[in-house]
């Protein structure tokens, strides 16, 4: 069995600033991740390859500094590692995203057929969860979005069972492979590296593919160009009319502030107030 | 399958970096363990680099490391609650290349400093904890670390893993830290225009200025503050003894933010805004609190080994120095075909005790014990010097004269004459 | 009106466009209408309230999307669509659409779209709508952007305006899509107001055919199993929250926020920091990557109001924020501010309004 998963090197996003004045992004220092939702989508196919052999083929499309991301999906346990770069790709939307890795994918299979690809449920930075539907429908596969558990494969049948996530319970679904799964957070958890493992990643070669390697004759379709939609302008939030007013006591004592808040509550919201009032019957 | 090495080097900071760096260069095959997500993760703070050291190990390193400003002027500030009495010494030969002293930022040295040692050939591991040394006997043999399969076997092992240096502590190499050789250091990054630190510090290019501050900052704990200029922002912090922040139950946070406020500092950092806050231990016991650094297939180097001149401030040039030092021994050994033993590793010692990192550390033997005894120093001594600046600048109809001497009953009535002598001696005698 | 004919040729951010004529053929507002197990998600009609002041801006009909399997209660999802804001329905009947699956839901909205070419498409950013969203904007090859918390018209270009959170919730972006059609974006529920149900008004149905059979579909549904909404918090339906964030500084001030919240019948709600560190379950994180709210009541204390978290509550009716830093970025959307210790202002303030209560019971 041959699983492509899809990862993502994105800024850890909790640790991003914008400045004050300028409203720029502050990068500098912003420690780059593995999408940590990505991270289910590998663990979960690391476990279905301990259990139906095969191998893992680990794709991301992002600068030369993602490969640390592909390496340390090395030290997880994946097999291979392919990074896809190139000039041309720069301000691909999820549009453009999907169409290049479809195509990559479109060419890892050549070498041994894809059974299975995974991709993270979503992204941290651009929060879209669009590139996993897209890709499964450029190459025609199956999609599996927000699967909660896989509870069968089978390889004779080629047919997968899932649990997934819907608005008010879960789906159990059975489709045919092959197939493309992204799954909810949560769902496992990733495993601790072997040294062994840490001992490969460090050493490992990764490809690293162009877009020609990847299969791509049509610069139209990716990068900018291939990119429905613009980023017409980054601002800040607006301040609303009014600041909040700020209420204070002369003496300063929480008992006294805590009054005073209820009371400006109580009449000038009546409605609020009167809400709150029927829950002490 | 155990993979055997020539070395296994733990932590990426400045002095396992210089090691194995060093050890690469040579030939040998080298092993780099850190337990950050990546070298310099542990490290988000600005600090200062002396170029000598680094020179040393890396001729050109200015070529391509990512240095902050250079530095031409350092203040030196004795502050009491709302002044500050200090000099200033700013000359134009700091101005002229090959600097001497350079801010940085660690996140990004180290990370440059590592990548230059795996250029260098060195197989660097992140991640990974050594949660044990594998003995044979009284020798190193390997390490064990956190993961499955995790033994990995060398002729040496050096310990470059920092002030906690939890391996060396439980291979009983060294003793448990004590909390008055310890400090602990509070520092923050303040984003700021290149524009604003160029006028507020009189700078202009990549020059900089450091700031060093005693005083009643430190609420007469024993420690000092200081603010660094970086390209595009300062480092702010302040560093007492770990034991007299457990003394005197002050938080480091609230001592930095009390500092931050003080009516000297506050004009220099206003409209700033805070990137990072980062707290960490330094060894500051001096040359009484360093640990045997060498025995049967091991070596300590850096703060690990204590190797911190407090007075100087300067730490990361010792942990250079002992670590480039700490390879060299080892290449010596291996060019001779001589194991790495206790009697052969004795070069180390020997090498450091030549160098200027014994005898910096010797000088000031006696200074952690002096100020710790005399909190004076740190309290009454700027308030009276503040109180005579005061005095002698203030222009009240009073006559010189006069001020002297109320300066001098000031000096006199809040310390004994004997006191004051006594003090000088004791300060001779420390620096001596 | 004049506007609907108006052809786009100014530039838009970089470089001037202008659209095919081919493209130009799109015209209106559609929503599509998510359901469940016999329930339409009530972000749809949130979608609706919405797409009413595109669709009256740029003077188009408003259309709701109805898939489902045939019979009343997928009929009366039209009806609903039409006291909610739409001036007609597309509606889709099949067997096979019972259930949602991607393959014949993507099918029968493309067609639908290929056939009657609306310039807006709206879907909710749920489970369904995403993993459908995604999947129809790829098989049309147009522009869908993702979580938008603001729908505009920029009657400049004739386009939709959607502006959403970016760099991990620290500011916004605005995104246009300008040389396709139609124009693709998803809202998370509760970012919109419910529009005011007007059930005398009516609506026309347009029928199409799904055409595909049961045979065609790869992907089956074995079974469905409905979530217990018993143990879950139900944060986006809340009427009052009190919400925590890192300044609790430990998981145990944390329960000053537990305290105050059973006081009133409260829910929990919490910041980003506080999910990630622990101290209470992610499925109360309020913010752009947890629940967006819209209570009449907002307690927030200890929380700066980073953009991350402010997308997530600032619809709510009345903000109460605590916070020692006065300069916290909360005070400038908050109704009511106090500056202090949340660790000795919540404890008054669950003791004030435990008086104010039990004087409201005694009263009647």
């Amino acid at each position: 069995m041959h699983i492509v998963v899809c990862i993502k090197q994105v800024p850890d996003s909790a640790q991003i600033r914008v400045h004050p004045v300028t409203n720029t992004i502050m990068r500098q220092g912003v420690p780059a991740i593995v999408n940590p939702y990505d991270l289910f989508s590998l663990e979960e196919a690391l476990r279905l390859k301990d259990v139906h052999g095969g191998r893992v083929t680990v794709i991301t499309m992002g600068p030369p500094q993602a490969e640390a991301a592909l390496r340390k999906c090395i030290a997880f346990g994946a097999d291979e590692a392919i990074l896809v770069t190139d000039r041309a790709f720069a301000g691909a939307d999820t549009l453009a995203t999907s169409y290049a890795l479809a195509s990559a994918i479109t060419q890892i299979g050549k070498d041994q057929a894809v059974d299975m690809v995974f991709a993270g449920k979503q992204t941290i930075d651009g929060d879209t969860a669009q590139v996993g539907p897209g890709i499964a429908k450029r190459m025609d596969l199956q999609l599996l979005t927000y699967v909660s558990q896989v509870d069968a494969l089978d390889l004779m049948t080629r047919t997968v069972r899932v649990q997934r996530r819907a608005e008010g319970g879960v789906q159990v679904l059975t489709t045919k492979l092959p197939c493309l799964v992204t799954m909810l957070e949560g769902s496992n958890e990733m495993r601790f590296a072997s040294m062994d493992n840490m001992f490969r990643a460090a050493r490992y070669q990764l490809k690293v593919w162009d877009r020609v390697a990847a299969g791509i004759d049509d610069v139209g379709k990716i990068g900018l160009k291939g990119s429905p939609t613009v980023v017409s302008k980054v601002f800040a939030p607006q301040a609303r009319t009014q600041r909040a007013e700020i209420i204070d006591t002369e003496s300063g004592e929480p008992r006294d502030i805590a009054l005073t808040l209820l009371s400006k509550l109580f009449t000038q919201h009546p409605k609020l107030g009167e809400a709150i009032s029927k829950r002490a019957t | 399958m155990a993979e055997k090495f020539d070395a296994i080097v733990v932590g990426a900071g400045p002095s396992g970096n210089a090691a194995a760096y060093t050890l690469a260069k040579s030939g040998l095959k080298v092993l780099q363990l850190e337990r950050g997500e990546y070298p310099g993760s542990k490290n988000v703070q600005g600090a200062i680099l002396y170029a000598d050291a680094l020179e040393r190990i890396i001729p050109d390193f200015r070529e391509d490391a990512p240095l902050e400003r250079h530095i031409i002027e350092q203040r030196m500030w004795v502050l009491d609650d709302a002044s500050f009495i200090g000099s200033h010494y700013r000359s134009d030969d700091f101005n002229k290349p090959p600097h001497n002293r350079y801010t940085i930022i660690r996140a990004q040295f180290d990370k440059w400093f590592s990548q230059k040692a795996q250029e260098a050939g060195v197989l660097l591991i992140c991640e990974t904890t050594v949660t044990d040394l594998i003995m044979d006997g009284t020798q190193v043999i390997g390490v064990r670390t956190d993961r499955l399969g995790g033994s990995i076997y060398a002729d040496v092992v050096i310990l470059a893993d920092g002030v906690n240096s939890m391996l060396a502590r439980k291979a009983g190499f060294r003793p448990e830290l004590n909390p008055g050789d310890v400090a602990l250091a509070v520092k923050e990054i303040h984003f700021m225009p290149e524009e604003t630190i160029a006028s507020r510090f009189n700078v202009s290019g990549d020059a900089g200025v450091v700031i060093e501050m005693i005083g009643k900052i430190t609420k007469g704990m024993m420690g000092t503050g200081f603010l660094y200029t970086n390209k595009e922002s300062l480092t702010i912090g302040v560093g007492c003894m770990l034991s007299d922040f457990k003394k005197q139950k002050i938080s480091p946070n609230r001592l930095l933010e009390e500092m931050k406020s003080h009516p000297s500092i506050r004009p220099l950092i206003e409209g700033g805004e805070m990137k990072e806050y980062a707290a960490h231990l330094i060894p500051e016991g001096g040359y009484k609190a360093i640990p045997r650094i060498y025995g049967e297939g091991w070596l300590i180097a850096g703060d690990s080994g204590m190797f911190v001149n407090a007075v100087h401030r300067e730490g990361s040039n010792l942990a250079m120095t002992t670590g480039r030092i700490a390879a060299e021994t080892v290449i010596e050994l291996a060019a001779q075909g001589k194991a790495c033993s206790t009697k052969n590793l004795a070069a180390y010692r020997a090498k450091l005790d030549q160098s200027f990192v014994m005898k910096d550390m010797k000088k000031y033997q006696n200074l952690p014990d002096i100020l710790h005894r005399n909190p004076q120093f740190l309290t009454t001594y700027p308030e009276l010097l503040n109180q005579a600046a005061h005095i002698m600048l203030k222009v009240d109809g009073v006559d010189k004269k006069s001020k002297e001497k109320q300066i001098r009953s000031n000096f006199a009535h809040r310390r004994s004459l004997f006191g004051l002598v006594g003090d000088a001696y004791k300060m001779w005698r420390a620096f001596e | 009106m004049s506007e609907e004919k108006r052809v786009p040729v100014k530039k838009a951010g970089k470089g001037k466009y202008e659209l095919s004529e081919q493209l130009k053929a799109y015209k209106g507002v559609w929503v599509f209408v998510e359901h469940e197990r016999g329930e339409v998600h009530p972000v749809s009609w949130e979608l609706l309230g919405e797409g009413r002041k595109l669709a009256d801006t740029l003077g188009v009909p408003l259309s709701g999307v109805v898939l489902g399997a045939p019979g009343l209660a997928t009929r009366r999802f039209c009806e609903e669509a039409f006291f909610h804001g739409a001036d007609n329905c597309y509606l889709m009947e099949d067997a096979v659409l019972n259930n949602y699956r991607n393959q014949p839901f993507t099918k029968g909205l493309t067609d639908l779209v290929n056939a009657y070419q609306p310039e807006i498409l709206l879907l909710g950013a749920t489970t369904q709508g995403r993993d459908l969203a995604g999947s129809v904007a790829t098989t049309l090859k147009t522009g869908l952007t993702a979580d938008c918390t603001e729908l505009n018209i920029d009657m400049e270009n004739r386009s939709l305006a959607a502006s959403r959170p970016t760099f991990g919730g620290s500011l916004l972006c605005t995104i246009l899509t300008l040389n396709y059609r139609p124009q693709m974006a998803t809202v998370r529920p509760r970012v919109m107001a419910l529009p005011d149900r007007d059930n005398r008004r009516l609506g026309s149905i347009v029928e199409h055919p799904l055409g595909l059979i049961e045979a065609d579909i790869v992907t089956k549904v074995l079974e469905y199993i409905p979530d217990n909404r018993q143990d879950k918090p139900q944060l986006a339906f809340a009427d009052i929250i009190v919400s925590g964030g890192r300044g609790m500084k430990n998981p145990d001030n944390f329960q000053l926020i537990w305290d105050l919240a059973l006081m009133l019948g409260a829910e929990v709600g919490a910041s980003r920091p506080v999910v990630q560190a622990g101290w209470v379950e992610a499925d109360r994180q309020v913010g752009q990557s947890g629940k967006t709210v819209r209570p009449k009541l907002y307690i927030a204390a200890g929380i700066s109001g980073a953009v991350q978290h402010r997308v997530g509550m600032e619809g709510a009716d009345v903000i109460i924020a605590i916070n020692n830093d006065p300069n916290a970025p909360i005070f400038d959307f908050a109704t009511y501010g106090i500056v202090g210790n949340a660790m000795t202002i919540l404890p008054a303030l669950t003791q004030a309004f435990k008086q104010r209560l039990a004087m409201a019971k005694m009263a009647g």
